[in-house]
C-alpha cells in the first residue's frame, strides 16, 4: 500500500527530486510550496503545457489538504503536517502527497476514488460537467471537483493508501502520475 | 453605473469590468483557496449592471490557470449574464486559450456545454 512517508525517506537523494517537503503546514507555508514548485519548474521543464498542467494539479493537491484541515476536529498541532513530493520522472511527473485526516471519513474518500478511478475520459467529462453545472459552492470554496479534475488533467488513475495512526486519525497518501504524452 | 477594477495579485486575477469603455475582463491566474470570497464584489456588481447593461456586452476571459473552486464561481458569474440575453440584448463570452493548452481549451469547452450564452473559443498564437 502506498505510503508518502516511506517514500520519502527514500527520494531525499535522488536526482529527479524536483522539491521535496515534509512538516508543519499552514496556508502561508502551502503558498510558499506553490511559489517554490512553480520557479523549480519554469527550470526543469520546457514544454509550457506539460509545465501548467503539473502545476495545475499542484494547486488542487494542496487546496485540498488545505480544505482538509478546516475538518480535522482538533487543536493538537501534530496533526496538521503534511509531506509532499514533485518528481521528474522519464514518463512525465509525479506527485506524492501525505496528510492526516479523520477515520470516519476514510471509507467515504476511498469509495470516491475507487469511483473515479472507474470512468472513462468521456464519463469524467461528464461527471465534471454535471457537478460545474451543480453551481454548489461550500462556504470555505470546496468546489468537490478536486480529485475529478486531478484524474481528468492528469489522465491517469490515482494511487492511494490509508494508514491507520489511532481511533481518530489516519493518514491519506496519495500519489499522481502525470504522463508526458 | 461606476467601473469595477482590480488588480491582480500572485492568486487572484485582475479584473477590469468598465461599462463605459466596454471593457469586461478578466485575465491571469484565479487559484484563490476560498474563490468566494474573492468573487463575491464582482457578482454583486453584476447583479447591478445586468439591470441596465450596455446593449452589446462582450465578456472576456483570458485566464492562464484557475482550480476548481474557481470555476464554480464561473459559472456563476455566467449565469448572471444569462438575464442579459433573456432580455434581448447581445451578450457574448469570449474564452481565450494558448494553443498548446487543451486543458484551458477544455474548459472553455466544459462552460460552453453548459451556459446559456454562446461562448467563442478564442485559440491565441505563441508569439
Amino acid at each position: 500500500m502506498l505510503n508518502t512517508l516511506e517514500y520519502y525517506q527514500k527520494m531525499l537523494d535522488a536526482d529527479n527530486l524536483v522539491i521535496a517537503y515534509n512538516g508543519d503546514a499552514n496556508t502561508g507555508l502551502l503558498n510558499n510550496i506553490l511559489t517554490l514548485a512553480e520557479n523549480k519548474l519554469e527550470k526543469v521543464e520546457y514544454s509550457s503545457r506539460l509545465k501548467k498542467k503539473v502545476f495545475n494539479i499542484l494547486v488542487e493537491v494542496l487546496q485540498n489538504i488545505h480544505h482538509n484541515f478546516d475538518e480535522l476536529e482538533t487543536t493538537d498541532k501534530s496533526y496538521y503536517k503534511m509531506a509532499f513530493l514533485l518528481v521528474k520522472s522519464q514518463m512525465g511527473y509525479q506527485i506524492f502527497s501525505g496528510n492526516f485526516m479523520l477515520s470516519k471519513n476514510v471509507d467515504a474518500l476511498k469509495n470516491r476514488i475507487e469511483r473515479i478511478n472507474g470512468l472513462s475520459d468521456v464519463e469524467l467529462r461528464e461527471n465534471y460537467r454535471q457537478k460545474l453545472n451543480e453551481g454548489e459552492v461550500s462556504p470555505s470554496g470546496r468546489a468537490g471537483l478536486g480529485i475529478i479534475d486531478i484524474v481528468r488533467k492528469s489522465g491517469e488513475k490515482l494511487e492511494y493508501g490509508f494508514t491507520k495512526k489511532d481511533d481518530a486519525y489516519s493518514y491519506f497518501s496519495l500519489k499522481v502520475n502525470i504522463n508526458k504524452k | 453605473m461606476e467601473a469595477y477594477y482590480l488588480e491582480a495579485t500572485p492568486k487572484t486575477p485582475k479584473l477590469e469590468f468598465d461599462p463605459a469603455n466596454e471593457l469586461f475582463v478578466i485575465s491571469g491566474r484565479s487559484i484563490p483557496e476560498n474563490s468566494i470570497e474573492f468573487y463575491k464584489p464582482l457578482l454583486d456588481w453584476l447583479e447591478d449592471y445586468v439591470k441596465t447593461p450596455n446593449s452589446n456586452t462582450k465578456f472576456e476571459v483570458k485566464l492562464e490557470y484557475f482550480n476548481t473552486s474557481s470555476s464554480k464561481c464561473l459559472v456563476e458569474i455566467f449565469r448572471k449574464l444569462e438575464k442579459i440575453k433573456e432580455d434581448g440584448k447581445e451578450i457574448s463570452i469570449d474564452w481565450y486559450f494558448d494553443e498548446e493548452d487543451e486543458d484551458m481549451q477544455e474548459s472553455g469547452e466544459d462552460f460552453k456545454q453548459i451556459i446559456k450564452v454562446p461562448v467563442n473559443m478564442i485559440e491565441v498564437k505563441e508569439g
